[in-house]
């Protein structure tokens, strides 16, 4: 199914706001799609018969800069049938505060291979996601203060007492 | 402490009063690297396996947010460092997309990329195959195998310079063409690797030992193996013909023939261990016929010229368009994929991701390797093949 056709499936099924925006001046065109809606988008373009987007090539988490602090994850979706591939983008704004996470829903109850890429996801850039059973670093220490791939930060000078050269 | 954490020191705590806790690695060797797996146990039983990663993580996407496209390359040779060569044209196949600079890659260079590629999937794929025996206790395949790729590191060091981080294909060239002799000394491996392959497989797998512990071992169902994200031998192993090299067709795969061995459940299920070493087995000989249609092209119509500059085409700046964008291809091991957010202005690129194939392949793995004997894991282990620089990049 084009881009166009997908566009128009998802408007008639979950109605016109669940795509905020698109991209297309690239090579590859991105659909921007409401963030408390990807799990059922996600779902949908997996089951239906038309799209069957039942791979998740990659997942991944985007801090967009200190300006304008906004955070996103963007699903690399591909379908075996029909060897089409798509690309789906959430996003919102966060203040960058440790203690308030930028939240969206997990979606691994659609795709089993977003477990780790949440982790991943989560650990690299404090990204939250609501739903994920066992949302706990993956790649640093599970002691690690803060996000090491977010524009802000700052690298660690001590860990556990111990100066990093 | 992150909820998440508490539940799962929770857990450990209550399993170590009723049950074993066993920690396997990060030195075992068996696990291929330094991956740790906590096994949940109950006598010889494997209740739950709990993978640790992250003892190898090297900062990959850190890196690349920090230097331009051309320096990132070695950094990508560090991921899968089996097969380097694979890792680098992914990454500059999608920076040359990005640049639109793609179709004017001279057909030289490009039969030369897919023909080191090929020789290093080789590599890859008998590294598999010999830790695989040696981890179910056959030990003489793993010297045979190691003997063999002795000569292909031979080669592409001769042709790049060092012997296993190759930074060998750089954006819009090579950083030298093959150096004179090495097609024929190429074509030399190939007719005398193709009687070794016989032998190997009479050796090992046709072996009743080696059937016995590995089919009908760690089956994994079609529908499980892409939920998951599995790819590659991993996912043709469990009997879908899915390969990038013929889906999406890129650099100059379409003008080769080859064909996509799939696992059929020959000795026991489909998707069990035997099939995934099958399918890598079966794929050595289909690089071997790669390499063969490369060497003819690279020694008839597309003949060394003196003044042939493999860096001709190389773009002085690296600045791509503001855009992002996602580039697959078939490593070694599976899909792997690079994602790209450039803003247009600078050298660097804003965000590079990595898909590793590795990553998605191993997360599989306490999926199917619930209730299984702590001897089958290792073979179950083996058969997926990871290797540890690609998934803690």
């Amino acid at each position: 199914m084009s881009f166009e056709g997908i566009k128009t499936l998802l408007a008639t099924k979950f109605g016109t706001d669940v795509i905020v925006g698109e991209e297309t001046s690239g090579l590859q065109s991105a659909l921007l799609i409401n963030a408390d809606r990807i799990t059922d988008v996600c779902l949908e373009l997996r089951n239906n018969p038309d799209t069957y987007f039942d791979f998740l090539s990659c997942l991944s988490g985007v801090d967009y800069g200190t300006e304008i602090n906004r955070f996103g994850v963007v699903y690399h979706l591909a379908s075996i049938p029909y060897k089409t591939q798509l690309t789906l983008k959430i996003s919102t704004e966060n203040n960058r505060d440790l203690a308030d996470l930028p939240t969206f829903p997990s979606i691994i109850s659609v795709y089993k291979s977003a477990d780790w890429h949440e982790r991943e996801a989560y650990d690299m850039l404090g990204i939250f996601f609501e739903g994920h059973p066992d949302l706990r670093r993956i790649l640093m220490p599970d002691d690690w203060e803060g996000f090491p791939l977010r524009k802000d930060y700052k690298n660690a000078e001590y860990y556990k007492g111990i100066k990093i050269d | 402490m992150n909820e998440a954490l508490q539940r799962y020191t929770e857990k450990i705590a209550n399993a170590a009063v009723e049950d074993m806790v066993l920690n396997m690695g990060p030195q075992h060797p068996s696990t291929h690297g330094v991956l740790r797996l906590e096994l949940i146990t109950d006598g010889e039983i494997v209740k739950e396996v709990i993978p640790h990663l992250g003892y190898l993580h090297r900062c990959f996407e850190k890196h690349a947010e920090s230097l331009t496209y051309q320096q990132t390359i070695p950094f990508t040779d560090r991921m899968d460092y089996l097969a380097s060569m694979n890792n680098s044209h992914a990454f500059v196949m999608g920076v040359e997309r990005m640049m639109g600079i793609d179709k004017d890659i001279p057909k030289r260079i490009e039969y030369i990329r897919v023909l080191v590629c090929e020789l290093n999937r080789i590599a890859s794929h008998l590294i598999a195959i010999g830790t695989y025996g040696i981890d179910i206790g056959a030990f003489t395949p793993f010297l045979w195998c190691f003997r063999d790729r002795e000569h292909i590191m031979g080669m592409l060091e001769w042709a790049s310079g060092s012997r296993m981080l190759y930074n060998y294909i750089w954006v819009g060239g090579l950083f030298y063409d093959l150096p004179v002799g090495f097609e024929e000394r190429c074509r030399e491996f190939v007719d005398y690797f193709k009687p070794k392959m016989v032998e190997l497989n009479q050796l090992l797998t046709d072996n009743q030992v080696f059937i016995s512990r590995t089919a009908n071992v760690g089956v994994l169902p079609l529908d499980v193996a892409i939920n998951y994200g599995c790819s590659g031998p991993m996912l043709r192993g469990s009997g879908l013909k899915w390969d990038l090299r013929r889906i999406d067709g890129y650099s100059i795969y379409p003008e080769l023939e080859f064909d996509i061995p799939v696992g059929t459940g020959l000795m026991g299920t489909v998707g069990d261990c035997w099939d995934r070493y099958k399918v890598r087995i079966d794929e050595i000989e289909q690089s071997l016929k790669m390499v063969e249609q490369c060497l003819d092209r690279l020694q008839k119509e597309l003949k060394r010229t003196p003044e042939f500059d493999p860096r001709a085409k190389m773009p002085r700046k690296i600045i791509p368009k503001a855009q992002d964008y996602y580039v697959r291809c078939e490593g070694a091991k599976g899909e792997l994929g690079f994602y790209f957010m450039c803003d247009g202005k600078s050298e660097i690129p804003t965000r590079v991701k990595s898909r590793g194939p590795s990553f998605s392949n191993l997360s599989v793995l306490p999926e199917i390797s619930k209730g299984v004997m702590i001897a089958d894991l290792i073979a179950i282990v083996g058969s997926i093949d990871f290797v540890l620089g690609e998934v803690d990049r």
